[in-house]
């Protein structure tokens, strides 16, 4: 990559360093919805895979020809061999994708007597919990991450984070999950023929308002329910908290390496400044910023040069000889082409000041630009292309 | 044009999702102010409190209220007012007690509980609810000239990839709440939601996997009872340079450098080969947008197709997206 064409000053990404270093046990890839996340992640699992690592790429919601590429049909939560990996340096790929709900079934069923994990399993309120609730999906890929890791199989796991409303949602949700499933207020409130001593009769009478309100809210039912769950999951309440902290401890462990995506687009990049703040407050370790769909400016021909060029084209008179027909017609797709070329030279200068709004707050942060491909990637062969881009191989 | 002959005429919400980059927030956006006209009232929801309405109008973040934004185009006769409101579930929460029950200050004080919070927790669904609860009751407020608060309302809402749980409001929350009054209340909702009064759009950009996720959320609204799939509204779209056939047939690169000298350009034939390439992979971009069309055409929805602007979306931008959907006959 040549330096005259980077939309950035930054220092440059060296996405091969962090992929060689064998101390690199995990790469978290982050950033906003629809900015490339899944396939970066894929390309860079196979990178490693293909430079001599053990990998084992974790992701979320890929999407169907993407997840094809890597040889995934279904949503089995097991880690499966990728065919076609090369195999020269010793690597292997494996690749599998979240299923939440059966992630939080598998809990369930590890950490209570088979009667009792039935019983939970078959409890409206957990159904909806382990499948809807908002954060169940980030909880669970970090619990994953964390099995994963602990079963030391592989030496490399490369997670994908989910498509939240937030990018910083995955690093919230196990907190507020943990908090919610552990919290002394559920308990409370849920059984309040507990907290009968006679100190907590005052916050009982405030938590009897709350209770009313709630059933008129929700319905008695649902309380009903809840009520069920937090009997039987009990003994389980402990445990959450200690899992969200153990998996907060994993990603700020130094062989833990965060890459934010993003493109250069105004709401992308806010999002990746938001995060690379957060990570930075959190103490975790930042390896840099992929700036995904970059339009390099092609060439050296200024937007206003060009469509200045272009117009004296267009208001040349029209001669009737033939040599003048062919030539207006020649004039014709010149103009078009300058036209294409300042549109695109306009399209690099935007993405440019769009960078530079992030780059300016964070000038240390190292970034590697990644050109707009045509097409998707759907196999091996594309991912390989995008891993090589992203290692800042010339196209 | 007459204020009866776009395509969605008789649809007075308009649910506008689209895959994660596509510009769902700004196309949402240009609808509301196209649909401004004639003296209407639109109201501007965003479902999601990520404040990019107000980012994109330019103005401070938005509270939970409803405030005028913008007005429409004029030009076509009398114009229009666009209102908008950033719903969140603490908001609309509050707005549920008081409206069924009177209870604002119970509200607040489960707020300064964190119980909204708690609420919207063990019922996964209440949110959601919420949140097109308030909508629909934004639809059928009364009020206004023609008996109605607001002409029409535009919700930015949830991506693809969500859309079908948002609205299918009732059937997520009936694993939770058999009976009850949330039960009802999205039973309500649903009466809003699935009637012809509304319609799903969906934004869409001329590549593979937005396209994949339009086509599956497209089949997956088709499955739900009731539920009134609209327009596919190509955003950031390329329009050919050239006809079609001159793309295919490639550019002469030596015919090319005898214009970019007659154009008084230096270095003619270097300029010549690099601007053959852009065009050469222009036309292949054109070729696979076309793929990409035909794919979308396929569902059978009415496709509007929008530009992509080299410059920033401004206001400015807005009201010339705005116009191109009023001319293509969705607004």
């Amino acid at each position: 990559m040549t330096s005259t064409t980077a939309l950035t000053d930054n220092p440059v990404l060296e996405a091969d360093r962090i992929i060689d270093d064998r101390r690199t046990r995990i790469i978290v890839c982050c950033g906003s919805g629809g900015v490339g996340k899944t396939t970066t992640a894929a390309a860079i699992g196979l990178r490693a895979a293909e430079r001599g690592r053990q990998v084992c790429v974790l992701t979320v919601d890929p999407a169907r020809r993407l997840a094809q590429s890597m040889g995934l049909t279904s949503l089995d939560n097991t880690p499966r061999l990728v065919e076609g990996v090369s195999e020269e340096p010793g690597g292997s790929m494996y690749a599998m994708m979240l299923d939440m709900k059966r992630t939080f079934d598998e809990i369930v069923e590890a950490h209570s007597d088979p009667a009792r994990a039935e019983q939970i399993l078959a409890n409206p309120f957990y159904q909806a919990l382990s499948s809807s609730f908002a954060g169940t999906q980030e909880y669970m890929a970090m619990e994953k991450l964390g099995q994963l890791r602990k079963s030391d199989e592989w030496d490399l796991i490369v997670v994908d984070t989910p498509p939240s409303r937030s990018a910083l949602d995955f690093l919230d949700a196990p907190e507020r999950l943990g908090r919610f499933l552990d919290g002394r207020l559920i308990k409370l409130l849920l059984t309040p023929a507990k907290a009968t001593r006679p100190f907590t009769k005052v916050i009982n009478a405030g938590f009897s308002v709350v209770t009313g309100t709630l059933t008129k809210i929700l319905g008695a039912q649902v309380l009903r329910d809840a009520q069920t769950f937090v009997t039987a999951f009990d003994t389980m309440f402990g445990g959450f908290r200690e899992r969200a902290d153990a998996t907060y401890k994993l990603l700020q462990a130094p062989g833990t390496s965060f890459l934010v995506v993003a493109a250069p687009e105004p709401d992308a990049l806010r999002e990746a400044a938001y995060f690379v703040e957060r990570l930075d407050a959190e103490r975790m370790p930042l390896a840099g910023l992929i700036l995904n769909r970059v339009h390099r400016a092609p060439g050296t021909l200024s937007a206003p040069r060009s469509l200045a060029a272009a117009e004296t084209l267009e208001s040349a008179p029209n001669g009737s000889s033939e040599t003048d027909s062919s030539q207006a017609s020649a004039d014709a797709v010149a103009a078009a082409a300058l036209r294409l070329h300042a549109a695109r030279m306009s399209l690099g200068e935007r993405e440019r000041r769009v960078a530079s709004a992030f780059t300016s707050a964070h000038p240390a942060v190292p970034v590697m630009e990644v050109p707009a491909l045509p097409e998707d990637v759907h196999d091996l062969a594309g991912l390989r292309t995008v891993g090589a881009s992203l290692s800042g191989e010339p196209q | 044009m007459t204020a009866r002959d776009t395509d969605w005429d008789g649809v007075r919400l308009h649910v506008v999702t689209g895959k994660g980059g596509t510009g769902k927030t700004t196309v949402a956006a240009a609808l509301a102010l196209a649909l401004a006209r004639g003296g209407r009232k639109v109201l501007l929801i965003e479902a999601e409190g990520r404040q990019g309405i107000a980012r994109l109008f330019d103005r401070p973040p938005l509270p939970y209220g409803e405030r005028k934004i913008a007005i429409g185009p004029g030009g076509e006769g009398e114009t229009g007012d666009v209102y908008a409101l950033a719903i969140d579930p603490e908001g609309a929460l509050l707005d549920y007690l008081q409206m069924f029950y009177g209870m604002r200050s119970a509200g607040r004080a489960l707020t300064k509980l964190g119980m909204v919070d708690f609420a919207t927790t063990i019922a996964p669904g209440l949110s959601d609810v919420l949140c097109t609860g308030k909508a629909t009751e934004a639809v059928r407020r009364k009020g206004g000239r023609n008996g109605h608060a607001y002409d029409a309302v535009v919700m930015d809402a949830p991506p693809t990839g969500r859309i079908g749980r948002f609205l299918n409001v009732s059937a997520e929350v009936s694993g939770l709440a058999k009976v009850g009054p949330i039960r009802s209340h999205a039973d309500s909702v649903a009466n809003v939601i699935k009637s012809p009064q509304t319609a799903v759009h969906f934004v869409c950009t001329l590549e593979e996997m937005p396209v994949q996720e339009t086509l599956d959320g497209i089949a997956e609204l088709r499955g739900v009872k009731g539920m009134q799939v609209g327009g596919v509204i190509v955003n950031m779209a390329r329009p050919a340079v050239l006809p079609r056939e001159e793309l295919e047939s490639g550019p002469d690169v030596s015919a090319l450098a005898g214009s970019l000298t007659r154009a008084g350009l230096h270095s003619a034939d270097e300029l010549a080969k690099s601007l053959g390439d852009e065009l050469a992979e222009h036309a292949r971009r054109v070729r696979l947008q076309d793929g990409q069309r035909d794919d979308l055409a396929e569902a059978g929805q009415p496709l509007y197709e929008l530009p992509l602007l080299t410059d920033a979306i401004d206001l400015a931008a807005l009201y010339r997206l705005a116009a191109e959907l009023r001319d293509q006959g969705a607004a």
